[in-house]
């Protein structure tokens, strides 16, 4: 299927400063993309980029198969990192007034406004203005502009900064609502945690490249070490640790048991399979556990930046 | 579209802001009340009758001095001199003090006037006025010349102003004019630098608040700043609409009071007879009115529009460059200059010369213009000059909102630390 977003060989520079060095994404249609990078990778230029807030110095960005365009402002919802409404306007005219600039009639506006209020269950502020709602409060004003005009590409930058759990789960479970009924989500953040439960695809920037790019799971089996944590009741854990160093490469490792098992993190040489391993371990004692050890986006995260 | 909707939410903003209401309906109040109070404090000041002591020693001159309305003479001749001084600082203002002389024209340099309070030229004036009337008369005696028949050979000579369409014209009436023009240009520099401070304000605002990239990924930088300065001159003409509409109400009231009839304005010449029972300055209100009013209220919106874009563009592009309002002064001063020199030049040149060079240029070049030229069109100025001057304003303000524009895309979307000139003429390169 035809990307919703493809983004080809973007260069900006800013004086003599390269915020983005070729730079090609594409963003498969009803994802969840997790666009990853380090406190000035290009993250935001780029985003810049994608809502025509900035235009790049060379290279094109592709919106549903179609060069950017000014008409593409309404299909894009986009959420700044830094949250901004405002303050002393009332929060139902501001609300209004944004959703009427992205191209909403005043009534479609309405419509849509008083469905996600009542969604939200946040009907009573319509009259409030900004400066007298709590942090939180005004978030979800922030995120309800930024869905009202049902954007077939949203944008989000670092989404849960300022929420308290329960509203970031609220605002977890809208946006997986959003992708289940069609909609591209653009995470752009740091934190990792929120990519593993939610992103499909991830793509890494790091000083104005891209690195990595692709579905979460193929991105994970790439960066796999073939290592696994095991757990062994045996007699004599000094023993079966010296057997095994023999044949792996093993290390002490540390998980939550029941019983007081010898604790383990096994890496296979080149052309062993798991299989091998089981077999082996099976031979020294009760295997209690045996699981893979998946690298977490973060792993992947800090050992690409690292590298580099 | 949007556009109009930027403009729309700028100017309910600015006009639903407490300020601008009590600005727009209490000024009007309050200046009334002022220049109301200033005429009852001159008036009290007009009911105070000084008291001033006389010791005339020669005997001459104390029945010259009559009483006015203001000074009212008392005679201490009797006394001893040195009496009449206490009394006097005691109960008088002063004390003139005549002392004996051989003949009155040794009077020319001797008469003293003591005080311990400065006394005002008027007065001095006037004293002297008295002792020269006396030697003039006395001088005259002394030759035999009879002194009525000189006051009846002396003449009062009066001339008549006029120009050259016929209209005749009332001798203070310039001064009158440029009390106009002048409130008019220094009328559109406040609402230009109030007006432009709230542009950047409101730029500012959207800057800190950080609602500035959320409503640029739905509009263009350069449409919100217009929509923005277009919705804060409407807000400014309103106010300018409301005033002229209290104004002239106001005047309606004023008049009817005075019992002038407005249907009759624009007859100054003949009116002028009539109006001779009636107090001196109020023949100069239907003279006042007959002034090109409609030409200066439609010359006042049209260089306010062109005066405060192209201002207001640069206020804009300030804005956009700081994070602060404190950070802004010192981009500030090359704003106020200009408006400062149109409001100095416009006042000193065309009081002199309302069409001389330095008036005529000064009202054409863009930055002085509105100011300049407001205060040159009570006096007549041609059709051509406006039009060029309005040209030549209207042309620089598309220049420079091109270079405002830049400044405020970029500006916008920086934070952290100030800009410097340097810096700021760099973006200009983006």
């Amino acid at each position: 299927m035809e990307p919703i977003l493809e983004v080809k060989n973007v260069v900006k520079q800013y004086g003599n400063y390269t915020a983005l060095n070729s730079v090609s994404l594409q963003v498969p249609r009803g994802s969840i993309y997790g666009l990853l990078g380090p406190n000035g990778a290009g993250k935001t230029s780029l985003i810049r980029i994608i809502n025509q807030i900035t235009m790049p110095d060379s290279g094109e960005v592709y919106l549903d198969g179609e060069k950017l365009n000014p008409s593409h402002i309404a299909n894009i919802g986009y959420m700044p990192e830094e949250r901004g409404l405002y303050k002393t306007m009332k929060v139902g005219e501001q609300a209004l007034y944004l959703a009427q600039l992205k191209g909403l009639t005043k009534k479609q506006a309405k419509d849509q406004l008083e469905y996600w209020f009542d969604r939200l269950e946040i009907k009573g502020w319509w009259d409030k203005k900004i400066q007298e709602l709590s942090k939180g409060m005004a978030q979800k004003i922030q995120f309800v502009v930024t869905v009202l005009h049902q954007p077939k590409l949203l944008i989000f930058d670092e989404p849960f900064s300022g929420f308290d759990p329960v509203n970031a789960n609220l605002i977890k479970d809208e946006i997986l609502a959003l992708r289940d009924k069609g909609t591209t989500i653009i995470f752009s953040t740091h934190r990792m945690e929120s990519v593993e439960e939610m992103c499909d695809h991830i793509a890494l920037i790091h000083k104005s490249n891209k690195l990595i790019e692709g579905e979460l799971n193929d991105v994970k089996k790439q960066y796999r070490t073939n290592t696994f944590e095991v757990g062994i009741l045996s007699g004599n854990n000094h023993q079966v640790t010296g057997e095994l160093s023999q044949k792996y490469q093993v290390a002490p490792a540390s998980f939550k048991t029941l019983d007081d098992e010898l604790k383990l993190q096994i890496t296979l040489p080149e052309g062993v399979t798991s299989r091998q391993l089981l077999s082996d371990l099976v031979q020294k004692g009760d295997v209690t556990y045996f699981v893979e050890k998946i690298p977490s986006v973060n792993d992947i995260f800090i050992q690409t930046v690292s590298k580099r | 579209m949007s556009l109009s909707l930027i403009v729309k939410r700028e100017f309910v903003a600015k006009v639903r802001n407490k300020s601008f209401i009590v600005m727009t309906f209490l000024s009007p109040l309050l200046f009334t009340a002022m220049a109301m109070l200033v005429g009852y404090l001159a008036s009290v000041n007009d009911d105070e009758v000084i008291k001033i002591a006389i010791h005339d020693e020669s005997g001459m001159l104390e029945p010259d001095f009559k009483d006015t309305k203001k000074i009212e003479y008392v005679n201490l001749s009797e006394m001893p001199l040195a009496v009449a001084k206490e009394k006097a600082a005691k109960s008088y203002e002063g004390l003139i003090y005549v002392p004996k002389v051989a003949t009155p024209l040794e009077l020319e340099k001797k008469v003293e006037y003591i005080s311990d309070e400065s006394p005002s030229m008027d007065f001095i004036d006037g004293v002297q006025d008295v002792i020269n009337d006396k030697l003039f008369r006395y001088n005259l005696e002394q030759k035999n010349i009879n002194y009525d028949e000189i006051g009846k050979a002396k003449a009062e000579s009066e001339i008549h102003l006029s120009k050259f369409s016929g209209e005749e014209s009332l001798k203070w009436f310039n001064e009158i004019k440029i009390g106009i023009g002048f409130a008019f240009g220094y009328l559109i520099m406040m609402f230009i630098i109030i007006y432009g401070n709230m542009v950047m304000r409101s730029v500012i605002e959207e800057k800190t608040n950080r609602i500035i990239e959320i409503i640029i990924s739905s509009v263009k930088p350069f449409k919100l700043m217009m929509g923005k300065i277009i919705g804060t001159s409407m807000a400014g003409i309103l106010q300018f609409l409301i005033w002229t509409v209290l104004g002239s109400g106001l005047m309606l009231i004023a008049a009817n009071f005075l019992g002038i009839n407005l249907t009759e304005v624009g007859a100054g010449a003949q009116l002028k007879e009539a109006s001779e029972n009636i107090s001196n300055w109020m023949i100069y209100i239907p003279e006042v009115l007959s002034l090109p009013w409609a030409t200066m209220l439609i010359s006042f919106l049209v260089f306010f529009i062109g005066g405060f874009f192209l201002y207001s563009s640069i206020y804009a592009s300030i804005g956009a460059a700081v994070d602060s309002e404190t950070d802004s002064q010192q981009f500030l001063l090359p704003i106020i200059l200009p408006l400062m020199l149109g409001v100095y030049v416009g006042f000193f040149t065309v009081i002199n010369d309302p069409h001389g060079t330095v008036a005529t240029v000064f009202s054409m070049i863009p930055l002085t213009s509105p100011i300049v030229m407001m205060m040159r069109i009570p006096f007549g100025v041609p059709v051509w000059q406006i039009i060029v001057s309005v040209v030549l304003l209207f042309a620089t303000f598309f220049l420079v909102v091109w270079f405002a524009a830049k400044i405020y895309r970029i500006g916008i979307l920086m934070y952290g630390k100030k800009p410097t000139y340097k810096e700021i003429f760099k973006w200009l390169k983006y």
